[in-house]
């Protein structure tokens, strides 16, 4: 995973709220057995309409997504992050974030990153009328920078660090081996197995 | 100190504690299809991994496969590899697949509760949403994305944040008509679609103990489209009674000696949730959606909402676009709104207790013309047991399709799919905008109103087929 420490570019403003998984990558698209090359299925039924904010070319290359409320409900396909990753973004700005989605973003080194209401509309209104905005998102302080911009965020210290050193989490679990086969020991004897 | 369940749960599996860093929980259970499996065996491959507990994995085809002539090739040159891929993943690495054909075949969530896998105090996890479902036994179960499910392929582990807690009470009884589905969906109207984050939510109250082991999985299905991680139920002897003599279910003196543990893991007397919400059965009707998201939903007796009567702009602005979307206008009538299809299956209501309950309802009638039914058992063994009751006779006698055992048009992976502009009648979970097709338009049910609108063509409860 690459390491996240600061990130400065463009931003994209997408108004809409409770955008599920099943917008921001069609399942038709989860056939695909790759690990990457999902680009094509970011937003694939709203990119049908030219009008629509990926299609305008003042947002071409951004690489921060200022969303409303609810980002990323429904399905737990994790092609959703692959998808907006491969496109090019490397944050996503919401007031409110669904679990699974959220998860699924830290773990692969997409940044989430809460912001008031009041902020993502003033993001909102500020590169709308200036796209060339350059936004920066400082996971060392902690913070959103832009115009008329200085806002702190939260995110806890474990995950902070982990994006920040970019660290498996697999080989970190796999530190604990030994934990884990003590706690195997003591389960239940009839606990069910499929074998 | 007064706990809950979910906390208890909870607690019974850390493997690791440390400050500073998320609780290392113990996965008891993995269940795992061809759609959010390959890049996390890939990535194990490339990692020189195993996996670590083979024998606390199973794996099902679900989501790609066709439900009609089950002996012909996928036709769907990237739905076969998926589903090959899987097959030589599973081969690989020793972990136990019921492939189509097999009578334990059939769509995840229906499979592992069938089997007696699924047990109460269990962590259950699946790199899917609707792994809520299995918290209707008093498992914590909760959907996880790929990276996990290679994290859980690797470890059997998966470091998490705590949840909150949130307790949803259904008070009094249902009336007739009014099923689980009833309830979930308008638990979802009232809390919002991402009113439950961050929680795990127990629902409790006489109208929740009176509910069938099926029925009570129905609802905790639906916890996600609340926003929550998880839905737990207490176990009871509905519950015990369910899974007592199933093939994985434990025997003789274990048995007993489980039932002890499960009974110990209710929430204690005086615990506190975070939230707590209460409804009262005799308020609950039957729902439908008219919108595009899992909240917005009325009961059937209602007219579609007009956005000019939400205050919340953001709220407004969604209905607008849902409207525009499902083709409704403003104050008309649900019982007005005519189908083309009507969809009777899914994880949510796919079980034997849903067939049956439609096949009551369309029993001596035909499906409207115009209209086509399509009845997809959540399994194989749904299937058998189905047709030893006749009901696949009932569905084909109407008029309706009988399939074989699948995801199907819930999410629309496999051939079975709205046409673009296509209204359905779903009793599936979302009827998020294209999800059963391009364009189509889902109005989420209940069997019962799912087998109702088929004969009638509109969206109806039973009580219309009797006047």
């Amino acid at each position: 995973m690459d390491k996240f420490d600061v990130h400065t570019g463009r931003a994209m403003p997408l108004r809409a709220s409770n955008v599920d998984t099943d917008q921001i990558i069609p399942a038709v698209y989860l056939k695909r057995v790759s690990r990457t090359g999902f680009e094509d299925g970011l937003f694939a039924e709203w990119r049908k309409e030219d009008d629509f904010v990926l299609n305008r070319p003042e947002y071409e290359g951004s690489t921060v997504l200022i969303a409303g409320p609810d980002f990323g409900t429904g399905s737990s396909r994790e092609h959703a992050v692959w998808a907006l990753q491969d496109y090019g973004f490397r944050v996503v700005l919401s007031p409110r974030f669904a679990d699974i989605f959220r998860g699924n973003s830290l773990k692969g080194g997409l940044l989430t990153v809460l912001l008031p209401q009041e902020v993502i509309d003033h993001l909102w209104r500020t590169v709308e009328e200036d796209p060339a905005t350059e936004i920066t998102v400082d996971l060392v302080e902690r913070e959103v920078r832009a115009p008329g911009v200085h806002e702190s965020f939260e995110l806890d210290d474990y995950t902070r660090w982990r994006l920040l050193e970019g660290l498996d989490d697999i080989a970190l679990t796999l530190r604990h081996t030994d934990e884990i086969a003590e706690f195997e020991a003591g389960r239940k004897s009839w606990a069910p197995v499929t074998l | 100190m007064a706990r809950t369940m979910a906390e208890k749960v909870w607690e019974e599996h850390v493997v690791r504690r440390a400050d500073g860093e998320p609780d290392l929980l113990y996965i008891d259970l993995h269940l795992v299809h061809e759609v959010t499996s390959p890049q996390a065996f890939e990535g194990l491959r490339l990692a020189g991994r195993s996996v670590r507990r083979p024998d606390l994995t199973i794996a099902t085809e679900d989501h790609n496969v066709p439900t009609q002539n089950l002996l012909a090739p996928i036709a769907d040159p990237v739905s076969r590899k998926q589903v090959e891929t899987l097959r030589k993943n599973c081969s690989d690495f020793g972990v136990r697949l019921h492939p189509m054909g097999d009578i334990d075949q059939g769509v995840v969530h229906v499979v592992g509760p069938q089997l007696g896998l699924t047990q109460p105090g269990m962590t259950v996890v699946c790199g899917d949403s609707h792994t809520s479902t299995h918290g209707a036994f008093g498992a914590l179960a909760f959907g996880i994305g790929t990276s996990q499910v290679e994290h859980v392929l690797a470890t059997q582990t998966l470091p998490m944040e705590p949840f909150k807690t949130m307790a949803v009470t259904v008070d009094g009884q249902l009336g007739p008509g009014v099923t689980a589905k009833d309830i979930i969906l308008a638990v979802i109207a009232r809390i919002g679609t991402g009113g439950g984050q961050g929680y795990v939510i127990e629902y409790r109250g006489e109208a929740i103990e009176s509910l069938s082991m099926e029925a009570r999985m129905t609802v905790c299905n639906m916890s996600i489209e609340a926003g929550a991680r998880a839905g737990m139920i207490a176990p009871d002897r509905t519950t015990f009674d369910y899974i007592r003599g199933r093939s994985h279910a434990p025997q003789g003196a274990d048995f007993d000696e489980a039932v002890e543990y499960w009974k110990s893991l209710t929430t204690d007397e005086g615990a506190e949730f975070d939230t707590e919400v209460v409804l009262h059965a005799d308020e609950i009707s039957p729902f439908v959606t008219w919108g595009t998201n899992p909240g917005q939903g009325v009961p059937l007796d209602a007219s579609v909402p007009d956005p000019a009567s939400y205050e919340d702009p953001s709220a407004r602005a969604a209905a607008e676009k849902a409207l525009n979307y499902m083709d409704l206008k403003a104050g008309t009538p649900m019982r007005e709104v005519a189908v083309d299809t009507v969809f009777l299956g899914s994880c949510t209501n796919g079980r034997i207790e849903d067939l049956r309950a439609a096949a009551e309802i369309v029993r001596g009638h035909k499906v409207a013309d115009g209209v086509r039914m399509l009845v997809v058992p959540g399994s194989m063994r749904v299937k058998e047991q189905a047709n030893e009751e006749g009901l696949g006779a009932v569905f084909e006698e109407a008029g309706a399709e009988w399939r074989e055992a699948g995801c199907s048009m819930c999410l629309g992976m496999n051939p079975d799919q709205l046409a673009p502009g296509e209204r359905s009648a779903s009793t599936s979970n979302r009827n998020f905008e294209g999800r059963q097709g391009r364009g189509g338009r889902t109005h989420l049910v209940s069997p019962l109103v799912a087998a109702a609108t088929a004969v009638r063509g509109t969206l109806s409860s039973p009580s219309d087929l009797a006047e």
